[in-house]
C-alpha cells in the first residue's frame, strides 16, 4: 500500500474495507524495521543543500537539527513562533515528550499579544504583516520561494483569484507512521506527501517527515497570525496523553494501532483543510512545513512550557473579557450568524455523541456476532444429524464473515461519520473564536476612543492651567490617539469584512465537504448490505439441503 | 403510559417452531387473542373438535399462564407418561425488558425532542407487542403439541383445561398441595448425576445420553449468545433514531439551502433505515433466538425422559438386589419376585416408548431448524435488499444535486 494520496484525501482510501485490513498488517511490518533506517531514507530522498538549515541552527540557537538525537537536559530557546515584539525565552522541561504528559486537550491559539505595534503597512496581504521572524526566514530562503515576495505587492483579492484557479490542484497525504526512539522520549514520525501544480512550491511532488508537535506548531503560528484579523484557521488535531503513552511504551495492541491511525487520518484532514484556504496556503510557514526537510522544534506547544503557561493565563483573561465586553451590534448579519453557529455547535455535539454511540454499539454487535458464530460452530459439532450439523457449521461461518463486516462498518461509522462531525465541532469553535476576535477588536477601538477623549480633556485642562511645555506633549498624545482611533476603526472594518468572506467560504466548503464524505459513508453502508446479501444467498441452499 | 388492552395479531408472522402442528381436524386449538392487565395475561383458548368426548363442537375459555403450568405439571406427575417427552412448559410472560426501557425513556424524556421521544416510544411499543406475540405463540404451541399427540390428546386434565368454563385456580391450588412440586425438584437436582452415573447397555440410549447432555449445554450457550447479538442489533436501530432526530433538529437552524436539502435527505434516510434494522433484529430473534430457546427446553424435556428411564432402571436393579436378598433369607420371595417383574416391565415399556419418542423428536427438531434457517436467510436477504434500495436512492439524490 503506497502513500494514501487519494484525490479526496480527507478520507481513507476509497474501497474502505480492504485497505483498513491491509493497513493493519503494514503497521505490524513497519514496527519491525529499525526506525532510523526509514527516517534516514525518507530524508535522503529529499535532502537538498538548503540555506535554510543554517538559519534554523542560528536563530533557534540551541535546537537540534536531527530529530532523532536525544535532547539536552534543559535549553533556553528563543520562541521564534510567538507573535511577539521580541524573542521570548522559554524553558523546556527535561522529560520533554512531544506529545505531552500534561495535556491541554483543546487547541491552542497564542493570544499573548500585549499592545502590538501596528505592523500593517499600506495595502499588502496579511500574510506578511505579522511576524518579523517569519519575514526573516522568508528572506533567507528567498531563492527557493521566489514567488512569494512578488505576491506581497499585489492586492489580496488578486492573489486569491490566482490561487483560487488552481486551488483544487493540491493534494496532501499523511502516511507511514513510524516510531522513532524509545521509552518516554519516543515519538511518531509521519510522512507528509504533497502533490501539486501550484507555482508557490518548488516541485510538483515531494515528501517530508513530521512529528505531531510540528503540526501543532504550524497551527499555533497560523492562529497567532491570522485569527485576530478574522481568518478561520482550521484547528489542529487534539492531543492525547493516554493514546500517545501507550504508543511510547511500546504497547502494540489493537488500541494503540487504532490510535495511530486515528491520528494519522486527523492530521491528513487537518492539512487538507489548511491548504484549501487560499490565504493560508501561501503562508511561508505552511510552505515551509510542507517543503522543508528540517523544521525547528515547536517547543512552545508543550503545555507546561513558559509559552504554554502564558497561553493558559491569556485564555483565562480572555474568558473574563468576553463576559465584560458588551458590544453594540449594529450589524444584524453578525448577530444572526453568531446565533446560528451557537445553535449549530450545540446540535453538532449532540449528533456527534449519537454517532459515537452508534460506533460503540456496532462494535458490540461485531463482538457478539463473533461470539455467536463460535457457539454455533460448537453446536454444529455436537449435532448428530449430518445435514443439520453441516448447515449449522455453515451458519457459523456466515456469522463469522458478518462479524467482520460489522467491524468494518464500525470503522466507516467512525472515520467517515464520527470524525467528520468531530472536526466540524472543532471548526465551529474556531469560527466562534473569530467572532470573539472581532469583539476584541471593537473593544480596542472603543478603548482608544475613550483614551482619546481623556487626552482631549487633559489638554483642555492644561490649557486652562497654562502650562505651555506640557501642552505640546498633550497635543502630541492627542495626535497619537487620533491615529489609534482611526486604526481601530479600520481594523474593525477589516476584520468584519474578512469574517463575512471567511464565513461565506467556510459555509460553501462545508457543504461540499459534507456531501462528499456523507456519500462515501452511505456507499460504505451499501457495500455492507451487498455483502450481507451475498453471504445469506450462499447460505440459503445449505439450509435447504437439510433433509 | 402504554395502553394495555386486547391485542390482535397479524397472521403472516406465524411461529414456525414446529412443523405440521394443528393439522388434525379432529382437534384444532388456537389462541386467537389475549388480554394483558398489569402483570396478568389472560389467554383465550379456542377449540374446534369432532371428537365425541367433548360436550360441544366449538368453544372458548379464558386461561392464565399458571393454568398452563398446572396442566404441564400434572402431565409430568402422571406415571403412564413416564416414557414420553412431555412438551416443555411455556415460560412466564416476561415484560421486564420493555418495561425497564420504558422507565429509562421516561427519565431521559427531558433531553430529547418531542419527535425523538415519540419515535422511541413507538419502538418500545413495538417491542412490547413483540414480547406479547411471542408469549401467546409459545403458549399456543404447547397446547398444539398436546393436541397432536396420540396419547396426550386423550388426557383427562387436558380436556378439562380446554373445556371447563370456570376458573381453574381451585384445582391448581389442590394440585400444589398434593404434590408440592416434589417430583419436579427431584428431577432438577438429581438428573445429571443419575443419567451420567448409570451404566448404559443399550447402544441407542447410550448414544442419546451422550448426545443430549452435550447438545443441551451447547444449545443453551448458543441461545444466550444469539440473545446478546439480537440486543446489539436493536441498539444499533435505536441509535439510528437518535441520529435522525438530531438531524431534524439541525434543520431548524437557518442553513444554506443545499446543506438543508442534504440534511433533510439524510434524516429521512436514517428514519427509514432504523425501521428496517428493527425488523432485522426482531426477525432474527424469532427465527434464531426463539428457535434455539425452544429446542433448548425441548432437549431438557428429552433429558427428563432419560432421567425417568434411569430411575426405572435403578428401581429394577434395586428390586433385583431385594429379590436376591429375599432368596437368601427365603422370606417373601414371591413378593419380591413380583416387584422385580413389575419394575422390569415398567423399564421395558419406558425404554420402548422412549426410543420412539426420541427418534421422532430428532425428526421434528431437524425439520424445524430447516424451516427457520431458510426463513431467516430469506428475511435477511429481503431486508438487506430494502436497505440497499433506500441507501442507493439517497446516494443518487445527493449526487444529483
Amino acid at each position: 500500500m503506497t502513500g494514501r494520496g487519494a484525490a479526496d484525501s480527507l478520507l481513507p482510501a476509497p474501497s474502505f474495507a480492504p485497505s483498513v485490513i491491509q493497513w493493519r498488517s503494514k503497521m505490524a511490518a513497519e514496527r519491525d524495521t529499525p526506525p532510523l533506517g526509514s527516517a534516514a531514507a525518507g530524508l535522503a530522498d529529499f535532502r537538498e543543500p538548503e540555506d535554510g538549515e543554517d538559519l534554523f541552527v542560528s536563530t533557534a540557537s540551541t535546537l537540534e537539527s536531527s530529530p532523532s538525537s536525544p535532547e539536552p537536559a534543559s535549553l533556553q530557546v528563543e520562541d521564534v513562533s510567538a507573535n511577539s515584539n521580541g524573542p521570548k525565552t522559554a524553558e523546556i522541561l527535561i522529560d520533554d515528550d512531544q506529545d505531552d504528559l500534561f495535556a491541554e486537550a483543546t487547541e491552542e491559539v497564542s493570544l499573548d499579544s500585549p499592545e502590538r505595534e501596528p505592523i500593517l503597512s499600506d495595502g499588502p496581504s496579511p500574510a506578511i504583516t505579522p511576524v518579523t521572524p517569519t519575514a526573516l526566514i522568508s528572506n533567507r530562503i528567498e531563492p527557493k520561494v521566489i514567488g512569494v515576495p512578488s505576491m506581497f505587492e499585489r492586492s489580496l483579492d488578486e492573489v486569491e483569484e490566482e490561487a483560487g484557479g488552481d486551488l483544487f490542484d493540491i493534494n496532501i497525504s499523511v502516511s507511514d507512521p513510524e516510531k522513532v526512539g524509545d521509552g518516554m522520549n519516543a515519538y511518531m514520525a509521519y510522512k507528509v506527501t504533497t502533490k501539486t501544480s501550484l507555482t508557490i512550491f518548488n516541485q510538483s511532488e515531494f515528501s517530508v517527515k513530521r512529528r505531531f508537535s510540528d503540526f501543532l506548531g504550524l497551527h499555533s503560528k497560523l492562529a497567532s497570525k491570522y485569527m485576530h484579523i478574522g481568518y478561520i484557521v482550521p484547528p489542529a488535531p487534539e492531543k492525547s496523553i493516554v493514546g500517545m503513552t501507550k504508543v511510547k511504551v511500546g504497547k502494540e495492541d489493537l488500541s494503540s494501532t487504532e490510535f495511530v491511525e486515528k491520528r494519522r487520518s486527523a492530521l491528513e484532514r487537518y492539512l487538507m483543510r489548511t491548504v484549501k484556504h487560499p490565504t493560508l496556503i501561501q503562508d511561508p510557514d505552511v510552505i515551509q512545513f510542507l517543503e522543508s526537510s528540517e523544521l525547528p522544534r515547536a517547543v512552545s506547544t508543550q503545555a507546561l512550557s513558559g509559552a504554554g503557561i502564558l497561553r493558559m493565563v491569556n485564555k483565562a483573561a480572555d474568558a473574563v473579557n468576553k463576559m465584560t465586553i458588551k458590544m453594540n451590534e449594529s450589524d444584524a448579519w453578525f448577530e444572526e450568524k453568531q446565533q446560528q453557529f451557537e445553535n449549530l455547535d450545540q446540535q453538532l455535539r449532540k449528533l456527534h455523541a449519537s454517532v459515537e454511540a452508534l460506533v460503540c454499539h456496532r462494535k458490540e454487535l461485531s463482538v457478539n456476532t463473533a461470539s455467536f458464530a463460535r457457539s454455533a460452530a460448537m453446536l454444529g459439532n455436537s449435532e448428530d444429524h449430518t445435514a443439520l450439523s453441516r448447515a449449522l457449521s455453515q451458519l457459523a461461518e456466515v456469522e463469522e464473515k458478518i462479524d467482520q463486516l460489522h467491524q468494518e462498518q464500525a470503522y466507516a461509522d467512525f472515520y467517515l461519520f464520527s470524525e467528520l462531525l468531530g472536526d466540524y465541532v472543532r471548526l465551529i469553535t474556531a469560527v466562534k473564536g473569530v467572532f470573539d476576535q472581532r469583539m476584541k477588536t471593537w473593544s480596542k477601538w472603543q478603548d482608544a476612543q475613550v483614551m482619546l477623549q481623556k487626552k482631549r480633556e487633559a489638554e483642555a485642562k492644561l490649557h486652562l492651567a497654562n502650562k505651555p511645555d506640557k501642552l505640546q506633549q498633550a497635543k502630541d498624545e492627542i495626535k497619537e490617539w487620533e491615529g489609534k482611533v482611526q486604526q481601530g476603526e479600520r481594523d474593525f472594518e477589516q476584520i468584519s469584512k474578512t469574517i463575512r468572506k471567511e464565513v461565506g467560504r467556510f459555509e460553501k466548503e462545508r457543504v461540499k465537504d459534507f456531501k462528499v464524505v456523507i456519500i462515501k459513508y452511505l456507499e460504505s453502508l451499501v457495500h455492507t448490505q451487498q455483502q450481507l446479501i451475498k453471504y445469506w444467498e450462499a447460505f440459503l441452499p445449505e439450509a435447504k439441503a437439510i433433509a | 403510559m402504554l395502553k394495555e388492552g386486547k391485542l390482535f395479531f397479524e397472521i403472516y408472522l406465524h411461529f414456525s417452531l414446529l412443523v405440521d402442528l394443528n393439522n388434525d381436524a379432529s382437534l384444532l386449538i388456537d389462541i386467537p387473542d389475549a388480554l394483558c392487565e398489569r402483570d396478568k395475561v389472560k389467554f383465550t383458548v379456542h377449540t374446534k373438535t369432532t371428537l365425541g368426548t367433548f360436550q360441544k363442537p366449538e368453544f372458548s375459555v379464558s386461561r392464565q399462564h399458571e393454568d398452563f403450568i398446572w396442566l404441564h405439571d400434572t402431565l409430568v406427575e402422571t406415571e403412564e407418561y413416564a416414557g414420553l417427552i412431555i412438551p416443555p412448559a411455556p415460560p412466564k410472560p416476561d415484560f421486564e425488558s420493555p418495561r425497564e426501557k420504558m422507565h429509562k425513556l421516561g427519565e431521559g424524556e427531558a433531553s430529547m425532542t418531542k419527535e425523538e421521544y415519540a419515535k422511541m416510544k413507538q419502538e418500545l411499543e413495538a417491542e412490547y407487542l413483540a414480547v406479547f406475540k411471542k408469549t401467546v405463540q409459545v403458549h399456543e404451541i404447547f397446547l398444539q403439541r398436546l393436541s397432536s399427540h396420540p396419547v396426550f390428546s386423550k388426557d383427562r386434565n387436558f380436556q378439562i383445561f380446554l373445556e371447563y368454563d370456570q376458573d381453574l385456580s381451585v384445582r391448581r391450588k389442590n394440585a400444589k398441595e398434593m404434590f408440592g412440586g416434589f417430583f419436579k425438584n427431584m428431577v432438577k437436582t438429581a438428573d445429571e448425576v443419575l443419567i451420567s452415573g448409570t451404566k448404559e447397555v443399550d447402544e441407542f440410549f447410550d448414544q442419546e445420553k451422550t448426545f443430549l447432555l452435550d447438545y443441551f449445554s451447547k444449545i443453551k450457550d448458543a441461545t444466550s449468545k444469539a440473545e446478546k447479538m439480537t440486543r446489539s442489533h436493536k441498539n444499533v436501530a435505536d441509535d439510528y433514531i437518535h441520529v435522525s432526530a438530531t438531524l431534524n433538529t439541525i434543520l431548524y437552524i437557518p442553513l444554506s439551502i443545499p446543506l438543508s436539502r442534504h440534511l433533510e435527505k439524510l434524516a429521512d434516510l436514517f428514519e427509514k433505515l432504523r425501521k428496517v434494522e428493527g425488523r432485522v433484529a426482531s426477525d432474527q430473534e424469532l427465527k434464531l433466538t426463539e428457535l434455539l430457546r425452544y429446542y433448548m427446553r425441548d432437549i431438557q424435556a428429552a433429558k427428563d425422559l432419560l432421567y425417568r428411564r434411569a430411575r426405572a432402571l435403578a428401581d429394577y436393579e434395586n428390586a433385583n438386589k431385594a429379590l436376591d436378598k429375599a432368596r437368601l433369607k427365603s422370606k417373601d420371595v414371591a413378593q419380591a419376585q413380583q416387584h422385580q417383574q413389575q419394575c422390569l416391565q415398567k423399564f421395558d415399556t419406558l425404554s420402548e416408548s422412549g426410543k420412539k419418542e426420541l427418534t421422532s423428536f430428532k425428526g421434528r427438531r431437524v425439520l424445524a431448524f430447516r424451516k427457520n434457517l431458510i426463513e431467516m436467510a430469506e428475511l435477511e436477504i429481503k431486508h438487506a435488499k430494502s436497505n440497499m434500495a433506500l441507501l442507493q436512492g439517497c446516494v443518487e439524490l445527493l449526487k444529483s444535486n
